[in-house]
């Protein structure tokens, strides 16, 4: 005889409606994006503008620069994901122009500038500066920027100010790995909060940087505006900043929040300090195929050593 | 199953175990391995030894969840694989990327708990590979062939514990590593409760061999 069971199964086969909410969201969202994007998987990328500058030999390397292909298609910038192919093929999204970067806090003369009133506030220079990331890998970038300096001059910081804290935009329509994924799931607390101490801040090496290659920066490096911090690891160096806030106290950082075992507020490049899962005794320039042993302060030791004398680097790192 | 069935399989089982490696053999001669194409070498093929090697050990659930004998039959050379690639995911740490700097490795070895886990994945997976063959199977005898072979799962759960330990936050890859693992390893402990408490009821055993018992042929 047949005895038909009935069908088993158990509250756990059945999928969550989060679950499968989301996974609609995924496939109309990839569906608008096959729409809108032409080209897809290319990475979209528009004609970047020329940008005038007067290398500042002085503050340059004598080394050839990294390969533009390399420092374009190589980088961290969670905002667009985690993988290092996520900010040059997702970074169309990102809108440099219109832009304001909000320049406030324990200033004289807070104020609001227009990216392109800020481009042209003081002559831009190039600076080949050496750029280590965190993860022991190295780049040479021609930037194009100013010092911090010139522009936090401008608004004349007070007795007060301590810190600058810089923000990186908030938008998940721009930034897509700002949407909260499964489980409400995000690598970092948005927005990207970075900071300096001020005398760092005010160090003639802090770059402002608006440009790299001659030309004004790629959405994926940080556009339209970021810092640039050489003697520290590169994550120091905030992108896409839409704030800058002098402060009276150390600024609690993005990846400080995530993991401050890992991520000190200092972070200055140090090849006696390891991370917990990366030695920096050495590191790999893109390009080269041995590695090449990590300088104190990036090789800027002789200019910025003087910033942290007396202080305990192995704490404070 | 027949015959050309079976060597169909085995072939399509080959042709997806090299596919990663004819890829990055063709994207090396392209010049289209990336900005730092050490790193991504080290990494596909660290990918694809815990995408094997989790493969390998979902054969046996297959049979204990849907009752399909067949995939046991590609258990060893899944296997085989996933040891072939961990040889080379070491390979390219230690020659393109430490180049020999032995004491610098053994140091990071003993430091750092993602690479402890994965020298003792790597370490673990060598006894399974030398006792692979047929011939190895018989002079053991297949009772300590299978509990010697327990090791995969081991090695596994190290695989995955180095992929977590060494990922940056954010990256989510290794967690859905660590729940198939789970997964996989959960269909076999319930599998194992299942058969204790019907021995202890006193009933028969069911009718599929047990998973690691002296019934199950490991030659099959």
């Amino acid at each position: 005889m047949l005895i038909r069971r009935a069908p088993r199964f158990t509250a756990s086969e059945i999928t969550d409606p989060t679950l499968y909410l989301s996974r609609r969201e995924l496939i109309s969202g990839a569906a608008a994006a096959l729409v809108l994007v032409p080209g897809l998987g290319s990475a979209a990328a528009p004609a970047l503008q020329p940008l005038a500058a007067t290398r500042n030999a002085a503050f340059s390397l004598n080394e050839s620069a990294t390969k533009v292909e390399a420092a374009t298609t190589y980088n961290n910038f969670y905002e667009f994901g985690v993988n290092k192919d996520d900010p040059s093929r997702l970074g169309h999204t990102l809108r440099p122009r219109p832009w304001a970067v909000q320049v406030d806090g324990f200033v004289q003369k807070p104020k609001t500038f227009d990216i392109d009133e800020l481009t042209r506030l003081f002559p831009l220079e190039e600076r080949v500066y050496s750029l280590r990331c965190v993860e022991a890998w190295s780049m040479v970038i021609p930037w194009i920027g100013f010092p911090l300096a010139s522009l936090l001059k401008r608004v004349e910081p007070t007795g007060q100010a301590k810190f600058v804290e810089f923000t990186t935009l908030l938008d998940p329509n721009q930034f897509p790995a700002q949407k909260p994924g499964f489980f409400g799931f995000s690598s970092l607390d948005w927005p990207y909060v970075e900071g300096l101490r001020l005398d760092e801040a005010m160090h003639p090496l802090t770059l402002l940087t608006v440009g790299m290659y001659g030309k004004v920066l790629p959405n994926q490096n940080g556009a339209p505006v970021r810092v640039v911090v050489p003697w520290k690891y590169g994550f120091k160096s905030a992108k896409s900043i839409v704030r800058i806030r002098l402060v009276g106290e150390q600024p609690k950082t993005a990846w400080e929040k995530a993991a401050p075992s890992e991520y000190g507020f200092y972070s200055n490049v140090n090849p006696a300090v390891s991370h917990p899962r990366w030695s920096q005794a050495d590191e790999r320039r893109l390009g080269e195929f041995r590695r090449r042993p990590t300088l104190p302060f990036n090789g800027y030791a002789d200019q910025v050593a003087s910033l942290y004398s007396g202080m305990d680097l192995k704490k404070n790192f | 199953m027949t015959r050309p069935a079976r060597v169909a399989l085995k072939v399509f089982v080959w042709g997806a175990c090299l596919a990663p490696l004819a890829l990055l053999a063709y994207r090396a001669w392209n010049d289209d391995l990336g900005a730092n194409p050490i790193s991504f070498i080290t990494n596909t093929l660290g990918d694809w030894t815990l995408r094997i090697l989790l493969t390998s050990l979902a054969m046996t659930p297959l049979r204990i969840v849907f009752g399909l004998s067949w995939p046991i039959t590609l258990r060893r050379l899944l296997g085989l694989f996933a040891f072939v690639y961990v040889c080379l995911h070491f390979a390219v740490w230690s020659v393109l990327d430490f180049f020999f700097d032995w004491p610098r490795m053994w140091a990071d070895i003993l430091k750092r708990p993602y690479i402890t886990m994965g020298m003792l994945a790597l370490v673990s997976l060598i006894p399974l590979a030398a006792t692979s063959t047929t011939g190895m199977i018989r002079r053991l005898g297949a009772r300590n062939w299978n509990r010697l072979h327990r090791l995969a799962y081991f090695a596994a759960v190290c695989a995955v514990l180095h992929y977590l330990w060494l990922a940056k936050v954010g990256v989510k890859d290794p967690y859905w590593y660590a729940a198939a693992l789970v997964m996989l390893l959960g269909v076999r402990v319930w599998e194992w409760g299942r058969r204790v408490t019907r021995r202890r009821r006193g009933r028969a055993v069911p009718a599929s061999p047990p998973v690691g018992s002296r019934a199950e042929n490991p030659l099959s």
